[in-house]
């Protein structure tokens, strides 16, 4: 499963991938160089429901490995250098507080001290409650630098994962001059729960699906992941307006295959291998 | 933490919990100005523009031209009803993508002719519901955000009632955020945040004790530049001096902003909701 990029192999099911194992799966091998690590996000609200938020906040870190929902850094794709922003579902739900926010603002300002486009993973409930008004605040933020980047007229990809929902669809997520979407991703304002609650309409089964939402013009592709890559590489050499880019020998023609579920071949399922490792450390 | 600070701690969180409690009843009294009862009385002339262009016009947002002290300003605000005809007429103030995207006409009119861009933020949050969604919410909140980020012209928001979600913050980017004594501003409605953090709707309380949305609280957590006094208890005592305060306080930011160069502004806008946040590094 792993090597197969977390795809059902049979259905095409695609499982939730962690921030790490989606930059092995996106970037070039060894490439990978965080920047902001150690933000962390601090209690400002002293925010207690059934817990204090520092206790999830601890709780989170500890099953996650991370310091809060995002990773950014730079990288290269298919040895094109980009600025990338990954979130993490499996930390509180992906939810965007402060630290998300300034994490994103920071992989907006290496994308423009260096020139190179920004390409953003979003997974994300929406807005972290228990930082209250300053986690809506985050939205403006990341969209203020969205507008710093167009301004500069430097690209911005945004690769939505599933879910994208709340403040997070309604963001930066939504911002991207290249929308691209997980088949089956929850894209979408409100969830299909809060729909059904507070309106009493019961949402089709295709509610707010990512191949809905291509149907109804909102986004620009619906890629499997194992073509997610090529894919992102594609769209970053087409929008730097330089040569097109080419598949290394390591990936077959992607393009061309419309099944999900693919046996990925032995020595691929090794690179991936010693990728997770080297991420892993 | 000494146990005479901690019973300070709680005696002063327990007098912040009632505030709070206190402020989204006022912010929601039905006798409270809503948009249209100030442009009626701060305007010499207002015409409403209506519809997207698209797909429909929103009655949960009012859009158009006013004169106001004697030059021309692009109003938008959410509109709430008072009877039960109205409420439902306008949504409750719940604005579809038809309404935002209606904001934005009436934004980038403001731009080109140099009008002040002025928004007055009233609402429980963005429309929930199947056809909002296949409509484009998400990213109909996120444009209008950026819209207003990019806009050459001087902006003012102002929090006159409830404040709440994307759906209030898709009108709230501005120069200069103001928000009334008695308004409240919040990630989410105080009842939404129940239902999911204590799984019960009817812990609104504590939820609002737990956000903190009131005027007092935004101001200190940098959210808004400055409270606007609303007359001795509450803005619906007295429609005519609430307005009067309102117009006033409005009037002088658009004053000031007038004399900054446009890129400024730009610059300056962005790096206010870049500065938005708390964390630790």
């Amino acid at each position: 499963m792993v090597a197969n990029l977390r795809v059902c192999a049979h259905c095409g099911y695609h499982f939730p991938v962690t921030a790490r194992e989606r930059i092995v799966q996106l970037t070039d091998d060894g490439s990978w160089s965080e920047v902001a690590r150690d933000l962390i996000s601090i209690d400002p609200l002293e925010f207690v429901d059934s817990k204090p938020y520092p206790e999830r906040l601890d709780a989170a870190e500890r099953a996650t490995g991370l310091h809060d929902a995002m990773l950014v850094g730079g990288a290269t794709i298919g040895e094109m250098p980009v600025a990338l922003a990954v979130m993490d579902f499996t930390f509180l739900g992906g939810s965007m507080g402060s630290v998300v926010g300034e994490k994103f603002w920071r992989a907006a300002e290496l994308s423009l001290d260096r020139r190179m486009p920004l390409v953003s993973v979003s997974s994300s409930g929406g807005a972290r409650m228990q930082e209250g008004v300053l986690a809506l605040m985050q939205m403006a933020k990341t969209v203020a630098a969205v507008d710093e980047l167009r301004e500069a007229a430097v690209p911005y990809i945004s690769v939505m994962a599933h879910p994208t929902t709340g403040g997070v669809a309604a963001s930066f997520a939504a911002l991207g001059d290249v929308t691209i979407a997980e088949p089956g991703a929850l894209l979408s304002f409100s969830g299909p729960r809060v729909v059904k609650q507070t309106t009493g309409e019961t949402p089709p089964d295709d509610f707010g699906l990512a191949e809905s939402n291509l149907r109804h013009g909102h986004i620009d592709l619906v890629v499997p992941r194992p073509e997610l890559r090529d894919t992102v590489a594609r769209v970053v050499a087409l929008l730097s307006g330089g040569q097109p880019y080419r598949r290394t020998p390591l990936l077959p023609d992607l393009g061309a295959q419309r099944a999900v579920g693919r046996v990925i071949s032995g020595a691929r399922k090794a690179i991936l291998g010693r990728r997770n490792e080297h991420v892993d450390d | 933490m000494s146990t005479t600070e901690r019973r300070f701690r709680f005696l002063r969180r327990r007098g912040a919990d009632g505030e709070s409690w206190h402020a989204v009843q006022l912010a929601r009294h039905q006798d409270r100005p809503y948009t249209l009862d100030y442009l009626n009385r701060i305007c010499d002339d207002f015409v409403e523009l209506h519809g997207d262009r698209g797909e429909g016009d929103d009655p949960a947002i009012v859009a158009g031209i006013g004169s106001f002290r004697g030059r021309s300003v692009a109003f938008v605000g959410h509109q709430k009803g008072r009877d039960l005809k109205e409420r439902t007429y306008r949504n409750f103030g719940m604005a579809s993508p038809e309404g935002y995207r209606k904001a934005m006409r009436v934004f980038e009119l403001a731009g080109r002719l140099g009008f002040p861009v002025v928004t007055l933020i009233d609402t429980p949050g963005a429309a929930p519901g199947v056809g909002a969604e296949t409509r484009g919410q998400s990213g109909a909140i996120a444009r209008s955000q950026l819209m207003l980020m990019s806009l050459p012209v001087p902006v003012v928001a102002c929090v006159i009632g409830e404040g709440s979600s994307g759906g209030a913050l898709a009108i709230g980017i501005a120069d200069r955020v103001l928000m009334q004594q008695n308004a409240i501003y919040t990630v989410i409605s105080p009842e939404g945040c129940a239902a999911i953090l204590w799984k019960d709707a009817g812990e609104a309380k504590r939820a609002a004790a737990a956000l903190r949305p009131t005027a007092d609280a935004c101001l200190e957590l940098g959210v808004v530049d400055s409270v606007v006094a609303e007359p001795s208890g509450g803005a619906h005592r007295d429609h005519g001096k609430s307005a009067e305060l309102l117009a006033d306080a409005v009037s002088a930011e658009l004053d000031f902003l007038g004399s900054l160069p446009a890129i400024e502004r730009r610059r300056l806008r962005r790096q206010k909701f870049s500065r938005m946040g708390a964390f630790a590094e």
